[in-house]
């Protein structure tokens, strides 16, 4: 039964003959090297390698921060090399939503700032605005630090913060890159389990990179490996579908 | 991005490099307000030239002689229409006819003689002549110790200042000048006895004559010239010429004009027209038609010489003026714009700082879905408000500096015993446009920084720390 539910599903991410090489100086770094997958809505994927693998190269062309050098990326049905620059900030702003392994919150702005800056670019009527921020920061456990900037925050709140920010904007997919990377395992955790909760909730499509193999093996359903840029692996998690299972049969 | 959030995202930003941004805001503000300078100084400046101009009547004024006078300006136009003897003499009748003529404000008889004048038991022998009452805004009488005459037909005297240090016997040195003031106390309202000729019309020419009997009793028109006294109290003593239009023939004792009129004084003109009048109507030498804008000056000139009279006008020397003062202020301007200039290098230079300092900030921004424009209308808003606070204080450092100079330049004038000027005009229309320069020169300034930031790559910019 799940196996037709897993091919019923459309596909949210096309990912065709990827390419991303950069120059420096005389050589040239292949990132990301004739890369292709698919990957379906509501899917929770973990892309794993090691360093400099070209895992966070993929992710940022899938996030539409980059333009690869050849090959396809198909999301919802657009190709973004067909997206122009405007475009593309709306793709940005409204079909993805992005969590850095250093937050990368505006650290001049309080959280109730930050998050609303999505918010702002979307032109949401600012009467609405405080209603949104407030309830997405509410659902992250942040409710009662809408006034601090991100300096008076430890590294989880901040990571929260900065989902509240990646969703407020409801977006269909949420690309991570190490959210987990500067955490201790015990806060890891607890953004692990909100981004589990906003996969399975909304059935929002989640893309998340890591190094670490037994985050990925615990929480993504699917585990890509990559290496020098290639895709290497492509197996669903044994793990995460045995824990899931029972539930669904429930 | 709506507007209004452009504009507190900007405002906030400035906020967070509070230091940075008010200096150069403050920056902008010194070359506006040396703009501002500069062109409220040249503004002033034309202002005040204008002033004097329309003051002295030269411009607004045109003298009618008769042809009869061949002493009068104008002897080419006897070419053209009558010959002098043929031409009509200048009567009440004639000045009544100037002041009908559309466009001019009075027409006035001028009366001059030169008379003997008695103070302390002393003569004195000057020309004396006769003001309208609305010489009282001539510029000569700006700087008067005492006052204007109280009414037209006043026996009340204005004395010039060289006539004034006449009367007491003083002689100004070189280098020693004495002071209107000095030589007002003593004079102000002392009286002055003066000597005229008055002209009086005999029984049988009191009456106008008509046909061949009325030609003879013309023929035989006679007046007599008897001597009188009259007492005038002096009000006022003046530094400048009131009377600087006629040249040589400057009078140096002036009494309300209907006083002079009705005194009856025996004029040039009436020894010259007996042989030809007119039943006893007097005459006079010159009429001054004043004339509401110096651009009515040819079409009245026109009106009267079609009348038979001559004219003399100085031509209207104001539209030079104006090309003067357009140039200066453009050169002022330039060199105002100069300070403006360098502070728009600082507003480059501040926003640059700026994109490099926020360079991540620009790389979150896009990440989570800002677009160039947005970006880029943050920069611009933030050069634009720099440019609208450094415009608006500029106008008040400019304002202030042209009050402190003007105040200065007062004082000065003052010690050197002349009268207040208001050499400083900051017009509205500078006002403003001294702010929307000021903004334009802000945005152009932003204009390669906003592109910057807009064009930043935002894999790189999230990489920087």
């Amino acid at each position: 039964m799940m196996a037709t539910d897993e091919t019923n599903r459309s596909v949210a991410i096309h990912i065709e003959d990827l390419c991303r090489h950069y120059h420096m100086g005389e050589s040239l770094i292949r990132a990301v090297d004739g890369v292709s997958l698919e990957i379906k809505a509501g899917e929770f994927v973990a892309l794993l390698g090691a360093s400099g693998s070209g895992k966070s190269s993929l992710l940022n062309l899938v996030a539409g921060l980059d333009r690869p050098t050849s090959g396809r990326v198909v999301v919802e049905g657009h190709d973004l090399a067909d997206l122009s620059r405007e475009q593309l900030a709306k793709y940005r702003l409204h079909t993805v939503g992005m969590v850095f392994q250093s937050f990368n919150l505006v650290a001049s702005m309080s959280l109730l700032e930050n998050v609303e800056l999505p918010l702002r670019f979307a032109e949401v009527d600012r009467r609405q605005r405080h209603g949104l921020v407030t309830k997405a920061l509410d659902r992250v456990g942040l409710g009662a630090r809408v006034h601090h900037r991100p300096a008076e925050l430890s590294g989880g709140e901040q990571q929260r913060a900065s989902l509240a920010r990646a969703l407020i904007n409801q977006p269909r997919i949420l690309l991570a890159d190490e959210p987990t990377g500067n955490l201790d395992s015990r806060t890891g955790t607890e953004i692990m389990n909100f981004i589990r909760e906003f996969n399975e909730s909304p059935g929002m499509t989640v893309v998340m990179v890591t190094h670490e193999r037994t985050l990925a093996e615990r929480y993504a359903k699917r585990m890509i490996f990559l290496a020098d840029g290639k895709l290497v692996d492509d197996e669903p998690n044994p793990t995460t579908e045995m824990a899931v299972s029972p539930g669904e049969a429930q | 991005m709506k507007r209004y959030d452009v504009t507190e995202l900007a405002l906030r930003n400035l906020r967070e490099s509070l230091l940075r941004n008010s200096l150069t805001t403050i920056g902008i503000s010194v070359g506006v307000a040396s703009l501002v300078a500069m062109l409220a100084l040249g503004i002033g400046l034309q202002q005040l030239a204008g002033r004097r101009l329309e003051k002295s009547g030269l411009f607004d004024t045109v003298v009618v002689t008769s042809r009869r006078d061949l002493r009068s300006f104008g002897h080419e136009q006897e070419q053209n229409g009558p010959s002098p003897a043929e031409s009509p003499s200048l009567t009440e009748t004639a000045r009544q006819k100037f002041q009908e003529l559309p466009n001019v404000s009075e027409a006035y008889p001028d009366i001059r003689f030169i008379t003997e004048l008695r103070y302390q038991d002393k003569p004195h022998l000057t020309m004396v002549s006769g003001l309208p009452f609305s010489a009282k805004n001539n510029e000569a009488f700006e700087g008067q110790q005492g006052r204007f005459f109280s009414s037209d037909s006043a026996a009340e005297v204005i004395l010039q200042k060289a006539f004034a240090e006449e009367l007491l016997g003083r002689k100004q040195n070189a280098g020693d000048e004495i002071s209107v003031a000095e030589l007002a106390k003593p004079l102000l309202g002392s009286e002055l006895t003066m000597r005229y000729a008055e002209r009086t019309s005999t029984p049988e020419t009191a009456q106008p004559a008509s046909g061949k009997a009325g030609a003879e009793a013309a023929a035989g028109a006679s007046y007599s010239v008897v001597s009188h006294e009259q007492k005038l109290t002096i009000v006022g003593v003046c530094d400048l010429d009131p009377d600087s239009m006629r040249g040589q023939m400057r009078a140096r004792l002036f009494i309300p004009l209907k006083l002079a009129l009705t005194l009856h004084v025996m004029q040039p003109s009436e020894w010259r027209d007996t042989t030809n009048l007119a039943g006893g109507t007097p005459t006079y030498t010159t009429v001054e038609v004043r004339v509401k804008s110096p651009k009515y000056v040819p079409a009245v000139e026109d009106a009267i010489k079609k009348m038979g009279f001559n004219t003399f006008s100085i031509v209207d020397a104001t539209k030079n003026l104006r090309q003067f003062f357009a140039v200066l202020d453009l050169f002022l301007g330039i060199f105002g714009s100069l300070a403006l200039a360098v502070a728009s290098i600082g507003i480059v230079n501040t926003l640059v700082m700026a994109i490099l300092e926020r360079r991540r900030e620009i790389g979150i921004m896009k990440a989570v879905g800002a677009s160039d424009a947005d970006v880029r209308g943050l920069f611009f808003a933030e050069a634009g408000a720099m440019g609208i606070f450094g415009g608006a204080l500029g106008v008040a450092l400019g304002w202030t500096i042209g009050r402190v100079i003007n105040f200065g330049t007062n004082v000065y004038l003052k010690r050197q015993h002349f009268p207040p000027e208001q050499i400083w005009s900051v017009p509205w229309w500078l006002v403003i446009g001294a702010i929307v320069f000021s903004i334009v020169v802000s945005l152009l300034s932003g204009l390669y920084p906003a592109g910057r930031a807009a064009k930043l790559d935002p894999v790189q910019a999230l990489r920087y720390e």
